[in-house]
């Protein structure tokens, strides 16, 4: 019935207008993470690399500082993607989101400078509130916190208040609890102490919390809202399976918070609680992969978006091997008195965070390029077979993995060198590092990095592509709906 | 709708991710009113910050089966003893110092922190630095030109020229040693410490 396709920012309701925004930024980020990670992956490899003028530390902190901040941008852009579609009416607070997200923008981007150029402080008060804050992830400095906290709360606004105007589901009171959660996570990691204890006793309430718990949650309202999207879900299913997946994920991941208690000054009954309930961590990622895997075989993996189901696929699996399962292999605290504050750390860490968050995001972008591209055919028969989103999948998820695996080796050979051998020491230490095994997987990691650097260019390439030459129509799969009332 | 049984149905799931979350947080905050109270500096596990007062011995305690600090008779660092006050302020210097200089960037602390360079948690106790005797010295000497004064066992890699002022270098120093004196339930496992005089 209709003639022209309607593309580009006139396909899009002001939630996805405001979405697209941040995606951009998320895209940018990601780069930078990738770039600054190779930067910093080659310094171990040629340590007087741009020695003394953009140090490994200067390098590792972009690096990590823009994954958190393009998780964020993705989270939000994401939510402001779907929010119109869910709750039935327009966005509150619209110019406000806006307002919020050039805010954000802005502070990134100083911020950003301010670590590239300036760098380091005195050790005054001034330099955490206006360098950097020093603590690992939140390295913002504390003005740039008090900016997080106020678009937080702007974006909880926005999408409470939406949803109130319009209409409920479960994913809306799931998502809506959970930002809660999110702004108030991070007020916990606001604060001065001289007692390193301490200041790392609330930094977990940050990190964790956010990380394993309340992002979790915000991430299986993503795929909830996707796979009805992508697959046509029924409703009810999806959301039951949200549910459990939520009463699972905090059920252990809160408590979980104490493996990360084992050996910082806290008492020792965190040994027990941290490892009983962060072993139990792994539970509701396997009942995501379950979920996902019983969706897409139901629904015969009939999709108009073949590259956002794959993602989300992609996520299923990558959050179940790299949160739960590279977790799970030294979150006991008889192995973690060992491994911890290795290259075993940094091995799940990049898995973890790939698989579980940025598959997520990348999803999304795929589900907005579709619309933005008209509503076309994104499914079987692209004009160019879509070997372009296909390479970029293979290309993203082989290097992650690759890094993950070349890490872990190293990891093993510094535990058993480092710690096991050399008793811990400054000595041992350098020992390890210079082990012919070690220094393989540091290789290889960087080889991995390089193959993560072209997926990387590869999906930019295809999101700005892809089913440009595309004529037909995407054929949605229809909702088996019951919106609650 | 109607056969779906009850722990299938979405209700009982609904009650029972409400329930578990609550549940779960009230416990979490009960541990955490008791663990802030353990942490907080001169309790059990955290050292008072006068701690820099003292000898800080590592002693594997047969009961536990783990290594833990134990606190030893006078040794002022940097030969002068400081009221509880002064200690604190020198200390929180040296922890402020090491935020802003983002040491947590290269190092780890407590094993937090990026994998680049050696973890600080005992650096005070490390065979690294000689001696007792020297030790303090070699230290500040150190963080004012590391470049020079590389500690880097055969390794190129080096830490940068962070320009700390000899105060700054000062008070890290004694943050770190006030940082030895945390009882981290055995971690590193097997650290092997500097040789102490009087030790057993």
């Amino acid at each position: 019935m209709s003639t022209a396709k309607i593309t580009g920012i006139a396909a899009l309701d002001g939630g996805q207008r405001l979405a697209v925004k941040y995606f951009a930024v998320a895209i940018v980020l990601f780069g930078a993470q990738i770039l600054f990670g190779l930067l910093a992956g080659f310094q171990y490899l040629s340590p007087d690399f741009l020695y003394g003028v953009v140090d490994f530390s200067v390098n590792r902190m972009v690096h990590i500082n823009a994954m958190i901040v393009w998780m964020l941008f993705g989270f939000i852009g994401s939510i402001y993607w779907l929010i119109e579609d869910e709750s039935g009416t327009e966005v509150v607070g619209l110019w406000l989101g806006n307002l919020a997200f050039w805010l954000f923008t802005i502070a990134v981007v100083i911020v950003v400078v301010v670590y590239l150029v300036i760098q380091t402080g005195p050790g005054q008060i001034e330099s955490i509130w206006f360098i950097n804050e020093g603590r690992e992830y939140i390295e913002a400095p504390r003005w740039a916190d008090v900016g997080i906290v106020v678009c937080l709360l702007i974006f909880f606004y926005n999408v409470a208040a939406t949803f109130m105007k319009g209409r409920w589901s479960g994913i809306a009171g799931v998502l809506v609890l959970d930002l809660v959660a999110v702004a108030g996570m991070y007020l916990t990691g606001m604060f001065y102490s001289p007692n390193l204890s301490m200041d790392q006793f609330w930094w977990w309430w940050v990190i964790h919390l956010w990380v394993e718990a309340t992002w979790e949650v915000l991430v299986g309202c993503i795929m909830a809202w996707g796979l009805i999207k992508t697959l046509g879900a029924r409703r009810q299913i999806v959301t039951t399976w949200l549910y459990i997946e939520v009463a699972l994920m905090l059920g252990s991941g809160i408590l979980g918070l104490g493996h990360h208690y084992f050996w910082i000054g806290t008492p020792e009954y965190w040994l027990t609680v941290g490892g009983f309930f962060s072993a139990l961590e792994p539970v509701p990622l396997v009942a995501m992969v379950v979920h996902a895997v019983y969706d897409s075989g139901v629904h015969r993996f009939k999709s108009p978006n073949h590259p956002a189901l794959a993602w989300l696929i992609a996520h299923a699996f990558g959050n179940f091997f790299g949160a739960g399962v590279w977790g799970f292999m030294h979150t006991l605290p008889q192995v973690n008195i060992y491994t911890h504050g290795t290259q075993w750390s940094a091995s799940h860490g990049h898995f973890a965070f790939f698989g579980a968050y940025a598959t997520m995001n990348i999803a999304v972008f795929y589900i907005a390029a579709q619309r933005w591209r008209g509503n076309v055919n994104f499914g079987g028969g692209l004009v160019d077979n879509g070997w372009k989103w296909k390479w970029a999948l293979g290309l993203l998820n082989g290097g992650v993995v690759g890094m993950t695996m070349a890490l872990l080796v190293s990891g093993y050979d510094q535990v058993f060198i480092e710690r096991a051998l050399e008793g811990a020491t400054w000595s041992g230490f350098f020992k390890a590092q210079q082990n012919v095994w070690y220094l393989q997987g540091m290789w290889w990691r960087q080889i991995f990095g390089y193959m993560t650097l072209a997926g990387f260019f590869l999906l930019v390439w295809d999101l700005m592509t892809i089913g440009v030459r595309e004529t037909r129509p995407a054929v949605f799969p229809t909702e088996v709906a019951e919106h609650a009332a | 709708m109607s056969n779906v049984p009850w722990w299938a149905s979405e209700s009982f799931w609904r009650k029972t991710a409400i329930w578990v979350t609550a549940g779960m947080t009230l416990v979490l905050i009960a541990l955490t009113f008791d663990t802030v109270k353990v942490i907080t500096a001169g309790h059990s596990r955290v050292p008072a910050y006068e701690v820099i007062n003292k000898r800080i011995y590592y002693r594997m305690n047969t009961k536990r089966k783990f290594q833990e600090p134990v606190i030893g008779e006078d040794a002022p660092l940097f030969g002068k003893m400081l009221s509880p006050e002064e200690a604190e302020a020198m200390v929180s210097h040296g922890k402020m110092t090491v935020q802003a200089k983002n040491c947590g960037s290269c190092h780890t602390l407590l094993g937090n922190g990026a994998y680049y360079a050696p973890d600080l948690t005992k650096a005070w106790l490390d065979p690294a630095w000689a001696g007792e005797s020297v030790r303090e010295t070699l230290m500040v000497q150190f963080l004012l030109d590391p470049t020079t004064n590389a500690r880097g066992f055969g390794s190129t890699r080096r830490m940068p020229n962070l320009h700390l002022t000899e105060e700054e270098a000062r008070a890290v120093v004694a943050f770190l040693k006030w940082t030895s004196a945390i009882d981290t339930t055995g971690f590193p496992r097997n650290f092997t410490p500097v040789a102490q005089e009087g030790d057993l």
